[in-house]
């Protein structure tokens, strides 16, 4: 079309001095615009606008709908952080280690049951969530012993969780016995800090504060 | 050890005697000069030089320790050391003295008895080579002047074969010497860091026998020293392996694939495994019959205690374990079936400490363990007949003794020296002597005598 339309107007203007032959050849008239021409250009110029127009519109709306996925994927971002900020919450929460006296495999009244009672609530919290007890031994006592006792120790946590109505099946237990000291050395404060039981989560892929 | 020359003795005797004075009732003085216990009773021994030939050298140096070690002689030292040494010259086995009615010195070599008798020897050992190049060891009995024994070392032998060849050859020496049988052709098995190693009594050869990188635990002797049993600890499961020592074939013991299973010890006919095994309420001691390869057994109902530690008795009729059911661990015997569980070790209530990790001794007469005192563990004694216990060991931390074959040597862990190290107490003269120098050895276990291959 945009080739067609010129060589309509160079015919128009070759038909018009045809016309005008014989006689005395008079100036040739000045070029006057041809209407159909204008109406084609303007037609043009008004389809090339509309053209743009709806280009810009287009373009405009691919803008909004991409600053609408950026919000949204960035307020789901800012969610899973959230979450997970939850998440690693509850996780720390797990992970506190209870402690034991000397040679002892019972709960101790105090910093020990609050943090077992807040496992307690966190496993309310998390239907899907499962933990595992590793009872641990300080480096005094027989090597042998210790294993027994690790094992006595993860099964007091244990017994604590399901006599507040937790599923046993939730809660499995082993024993490290002397084997794996969180400090080395052979200080009274190393060993308290051996003398532990360790949970670890499983199940649950997120976790609700409770 | 008996030191040669009568002037040292006799120099010594007057000190004794006055420092005597202090502790022996008149009616002993001048019978026990300040020793507690009664080397003089030990026969004299006289480990005989040669001239230098590596090969003798070595095997001379396993003999004479191996004597040493078997704390049934006075061993003869010659003074100024190796500057003077006492040999034969000429080579026994052309003497052809090789029945004891023969009297070597007629035939061969000088044999000078009147000089080893001098020097206070009732035997002397010659390591040897013969004419064919063969190597032999000779036990002369000085009293009578005659051979007693000789036997012969296949001198070709790698090192590990020849070292526990020259053992076994000298623990038929003492047999003949002492009516027992040496414990030098014996091993030790013990924990390293995760790894189970064995070493030879006398210290010697240590090497890992257990996969590499592969937790593992309390190891414990089959009979006929051929295969251990072990603990392999995983996540969650500590599971039970047979591993035999020569071909280094591993055998799981099925039912331990689940639960946490430890301290495992053969019946003495090693048709049974007893071990302990966690359950939903603490630990108890199970059974498991190998022969058949079947029947987890449960012997003890813990409940409230935890049980561990079985040991059987030599006749595999009763099992010994630890039970913590007076409060704290203490020793506690049953019948191999689980029936007529009662206290073995007596302890007071409330003043005795903790007791763990008994042994039943190899002639059924003892029951070795530890026990807590003043916050160390230390090595004690059971008689079973009497149920008396003595203490054995007193510096420093001492703990899970083994038995040697012969029922009168314990090995132990103790830190004496800094470390954990094993080390050997003979029970009739109470001495001490460390086995291992390496970076830490614990949780030994004593095999009986290695037999011939």
């Amino acid at each position: 079309m945009r080739l067609a339309l010129p060589m309509t107007i160079g015919l128009a203007v070759v038909l018009a001095a045809a016309a005008c032959g014989g006689g005395a050849a008079p100036p040739p008239p000045a070029p006057q615009p041809n209407q159909d021409s204008i109406e084609a250009a303007r037609r043009e110029q008004a389809t090339r606008d509309s053209i743009a127009r709806e280009q810009a519109r287009r373009d405009s709306a691919a803008r909004a709908q991409a600053e609408a996925d950026r919000i949204r994927r960035q307020r789901e971002s800012d969610s899973l952080q959230a979450l997970a900020r939850e998440g690693d919450a509850v996780k720390a929460m797990i992970a506190r280690a209870v402690h034991f006296d000397f040679d002892k495999s019972n709960i101790r009244p105090g910093e020990d049951t609050e943090i077992l009672d807040e496992k307690l609530r966190v496993l309310q919290a998390n239907p899907g969530l499962t933990l595992e007890i590793t009872g641990h031994a300080d480096e005094r006592g027989s090597d042998e012993y210790n294993l027994a006792l690790g094992n006595r120790r993860a099964l007091s946590a244990k017994q604590y969780l399901t006599g507040r109505g937790i599923d046993a099946g939730r809660l499995t237990t082993k024993s490290m016995g002397e084997e794996q000291p969180v400090d080395p050395a052979q200080t009274e404060d190393a060993w308290a800090k051996n003398r532990r039981d360790e949970f670890t989560a499983g199940g649950s892929a997120t976790l609700r504060r409770p | 050890m008996r030191v040669f020359g009568w002037l040292v003795l006799a120099a010594a005797l007057p000190l004794g005697a006055a420092r005597a004075q202090d502790t022996v009732p008149p009616a002993d003085r001048g019978v026990r000069i300040g020793i507690t216990y009664t080397p003089g009773l030990r026969p004299g021994m006289l480990v005989l030089g040669g001239a230098h030939d590596a090969l003798l050298d070595s095997i001379r140096t396993i003999v004479e320790r191996d004597l040493d070690y078997s704390d049934r002689f006075e061993l003869i030292t010659l003074p100024g050391g190796d500057s003077l040494t006492i040999g034969i010259a000429t080579d026994p086995s052309r003497s052809g003295a090789r029945t004891p009615a023969a009297p070597p010195a007629a035939s061969g070599p000088y044999v000078n008895y009147p000089l080893y008798a001098a020097l206070g020897a009732d035997y002397a050992v010659n390591v040897f080579r013969g004419d064919s190049g063969g190597v032999g060891i000779t036990l002369y009995d000085v009293k009578g002047e005659l051979v007693r024994r000789q036997v012969a070392i296949s001198g070709a032998a790698p090192d590990p074969e020849l070292r526990i060849q020259v053992h076994r050859a000298t623990d038929e020496m003492v047999r003949i010497a002492s009516g027992v049988a040496g414990i030098a052709a014996t091993r030790l098995v013990f924990l390293q860091r995760d790894r189970i190693y064995r070493v030879d009594a006398d210290g010697a050869a240590v090497t890992a026998v257990s996969p590499a990188g592969v937790r593992v635990f309390s190891p414990a002797w089959e009979a006929g020293g051929r295969r251990i049993v072990y603990t392999e600890f995983g996540s969650g499961q500590d599971r039970l392996y047979i591993l035999n020592l020569a071909t280094g074939e591993r055998r799981l013991i099925s039912p331990t694939a689940t639960s946490q299973n430890w301290t495992p010890a053969f019946s003495p006919d090693a048709t049974a495994l007893a071990f302990a095994r966690t359950t939903d309420d603490g630990t108890d001691i199970y059974t498991y019959n190998l022969a058949s390869d079947c029947c987890l057994q449960r012997l003890t109902i813990g409940r409230f205690s935890d049980n561990l530690s079985p040991t059987f008795s030599p006749d595999g009729r009763r099992i010994a374990f630890v039970s913590n059911r007076p409060g704290l661990p203490q020793i506690y015997v049953m019948a191999a079936d689980g029936t007529g569980q009662e206290l073995f070790a007596p302890f007071d209530y409330g003043v005795t400490g903790s007791s763990n990790a008994p042994e039943w001794s190899p002639d059924g007469l003892s029951i070795a363990f530890h026990r807590e005192v003043a916050g160390s563990p230390q090595v004690f004694v059971m008689d079973v007949a009497s149920r008396r216990v003595r203490q054995l060991t007193s510096a420093g931390r001492n703990e899970d003794p083994t038995w040697a074959p012969d029922g009168r040597h314990l090995t132990f862990v103790s830190d004496r020296t800094g470390s954990r190290q094993l080390w050997v107490i003979d029970l009739d003269t109470g001495r001490v002597r460390q086995v291992t120098r390496v970076g830490e050895a614990r949780l030994p276990a004593w095999s009986p005598r290695i037999g011939q291959p």
